[in-house]
């Protein structure tokens, strides 16, 4: 368990550097800042300046070597738009993401799982047929075009639900957090569930698919014959050996929704790191695209890791598996 | 071929998945033909009809069935280019990431070692992040463009292929035949395009299916964000973007309608994918 954990983390570091490297140069293609931030009809000294001032005059490795240093201290640099550190403007508004994209892991957790089972267990049943139509719609609604559609019915028609923007927030126990106060959560609504059906749609499927995997295998056969409750068999039998894929699963669609987050965050005005990339592009804002690029690498890197060593922990042959 | 053509249409959900897309698809190709003006030759149009709700009449006597927008435009005849720029797109897409994929999946199960570990690795390094990120970011490094949306939806997607190619190639590979055709000392070249690809077919149509509805979804996304097409080549992920500043005036079918020919199109997909996946028996992708 100890080596297999070791080996996860050295491979995940290795990750990293590579990505690293990638992020450094992709992003030192992407456009020329100067031409942005600087009247393109300004004095050439007043241009060089600019350039100078941004060390884009050094050579490419250099470069490298600085961004290399800056990022190991945690400094990337000021946002070229805001003259912030771009760190901080990540970490600023990565708890509005985090918040988000945990209520919608709870609700498409929360219904994908049991529709699966219903539908996994009984797949010919007028239930199980709903639910598998219902996930192709799913997997099939565009977030951005819903989100739109959630706005004009709920917020622009009726009026129930605020068009946008994240609420007012709380302090409870020391966290500071929308779900906190009544103007929060009014606001989070709309978003966590538009950000929610996706990934419903996905966990909906692959729980359906994983059961109905497990029915055709011999022990379930065994237990029916056996003549035990229907129940009984999905509780002790079919949900640990279907927990393995879930548990991967969780950790893909964290991933999944940090990157709808972009779509939901912009359409909603949600104030976290998805509408932060997004303007950043469009502005080629480069140490704010660098920050938020080795962010998720690191937090995907993390969470892959958690992922494997939690599928170890519930079946402990694969660690063995994987040394062979 | 008859075979399995009859046991496709012995679905209904099936069935109904394949009339839509194709219907979908000839009204694309066909565009000019069903559209009641071209939506982008400004001479076509007249201010005066701007911005009517649907089912109006333009000034000219003819029908708005679905409205217009700001500039006078019909959106029936809108969705219907929209419908051919998101279509073209996605098909050339999942084309390149169809030969990229095949060529690395083969590669790798035909040599193994080394060539195996390198693309194999890469596959696993592209799957570790969500697709529409990684579009993100070569968009923001490539700047936007049709052929560039093209590029970031490939490049995403080619890794599933491969994945998929290897798995089975590398399960035909230990197969008498395959070792038959060593024995007569066949070329790699032809081992690999006569033997292992056809065998990989099944599995891979469903892949092919099931990414070309993420394709579409994809550019259609990339489009709405405003890192994919310019605005001279309006898909249906633009169309919608372009809506979304009128719906707080309460002209909510700019955005509605394309959305909703998006939606029945994804579903037709997913559905053929279904289909063939049932057929198949494979198991969930993703």
């Amino acid at each position: 368990m100890i080596t297999f954990a070791m080996r996860r983390v050295v491979q995940g570091m290795l990750v990293l550097a590579v990505m690293s490297v990638l992020v450094f140069l992709a992003v030192y293609a992407l456009g020329n800042p100067v031409a942005t931030l600087v009247n393109p009809a300004s004095p050439p000294a007043v241009i060089d300046q600019a350039i100078k001032d941004l060390g884009l005059d050094q050579p490419l490795h250099i470069q490298y070597l600085r961004f290399l240093q800056g990022t190991l201290q945690g400094d990337l640099g000021l946002s070229y738009n805001s003259a912030r550190p771009a760190f901080d403007l990540i970490f600023e508004r990565f708890p509005a993401t985090l918040e988000l994209t945990t209520v919608a892991m709870l609700i498409a957790v929360g219904v994908g799982i049991p529709a699966g089972l219903i539908a996994g267990y009984r797949p010919d049943s007028v239930p199980g047929r709903m639910i598998g139509g219902l996930s192709i719609v799913g997997i099939s609604l565009p977030t951005f075009w819903v989100a739109l559609m959630l706005i004009v019915v709920f917020s622009i028609e009726t009026g129930w639900f605020p068009t946008g923007g994240r609420g007012e927030v709380g302090t409870f126990l020391g966290i500071r957090s929308s779900l906190f106060t009544l103007d929060g959560l009014h606001h989070l609504a709309l978003p966590a569930l538009n950000l929610a059906l996706f990934p419903m749609a996905m966990v909906t499927r692959l729980t359906r698919a994983g059961i109905q995997e497990n029915l055709r295998e011999n022990y379930i056969l065994f237990a029916r014959a056996k003549g035990l409750s229907p129940s009984r068999i999905i509780r002790v039998y079919l949900l640990k050996s279907v927990l393995i894929p879930i548990a991967t699963v969780m950790g893909i669609l964290f991933g999944v929704l940090l990157a709808f987050g972009v779509v939901t965050e912009k359409v909603f005005a949600w104030p976290g790191i998805g509408k932060l990339i997004i303007e950043s592009i469009q502005t080629s804002d480069r140490p704010v695209i660098v920050a938020y690029l080795l962010f998720t690498v690191l937090l995907f890197t993390v969470i892959n890791l958690l992922v494997d060593i939690l599928c170890v922990l519930i079946d402990p042959r694969l660690s063995i598996a994987e040394a062979k | 071929m008859r075979r399995f053509a009859r046991k496709y249409l012995n679905s209904l959900s099936g069935t109904a998945g394949l009339a839509i897309f194709t219907l979908a698809l000839l009204a694309a190709v066909f565009a000019p033909l069903f559209a009641g003006q071209n939506p982008y030759d400004l001479g076509q149009l007249s201010i005066l009809d701007s911005r009517l709700p649907p089912g109006s009449v333009g000034g000219d006597g003819q029908v708005f069935w679905l409205g217009t927008d700001d500039q006078g435009r019909d959106l029936v005849s809108a969705i219907l280019y929209g419908l051919r720029i998101s279509l073209t797109v996605a098909i050339v897409a999942t084309a390149f990431a169809l030969v990229i994929g095949a060529i690395a999946g083969l590669l790798a199960a035909q040599f193994g070692g080394v060539v195996d570990a390198i693309l194999m690795r890469m596959v696993d390094l592209q799957f570790a992040f969500p697709g529409i990120l990684i579009a993100l970011v070569l968009l923001a490094v490539l700047g936007t463009g049709l052929d560039k949306v093209i590029i970031a939806i490939a490049a995403v997607q080619w890794a599933y292929y491969a994945r998929v190619v290897r798995g089975s190639a590398m399960i035909e590979k230990n197969k008498e035949y395959v070792e038959a055709t060593k024995v007569l000392r066949f070329p790699a070249l032809r081992v690999m395009w006569r033997h292992l690809l056809p065998n990989s077919s099944a599995p891979l149509m469903v892949v092919v299916v099931v990414e070309m509805a993420s394709a579409i979804a994809l550019e259609a996304t990339l489009s709405f964000l405003g890192v994919g097409l310019p605005i001279t080549q309006p898909s249906l992920g633009l169309l919608i973007a372009n809506g979304y500043g009128f719906m707080l005036t309460n002209e909510y079918w700019l955005s509605l309608y394309p959305g909703l020919v998006l939606l029945v199109l994804l579903i037709s997909v997913n559905l053929i994918g279904e289909r063939l996946r049932q057929m198949n028996d494979v198991g969930e992708s993703r």
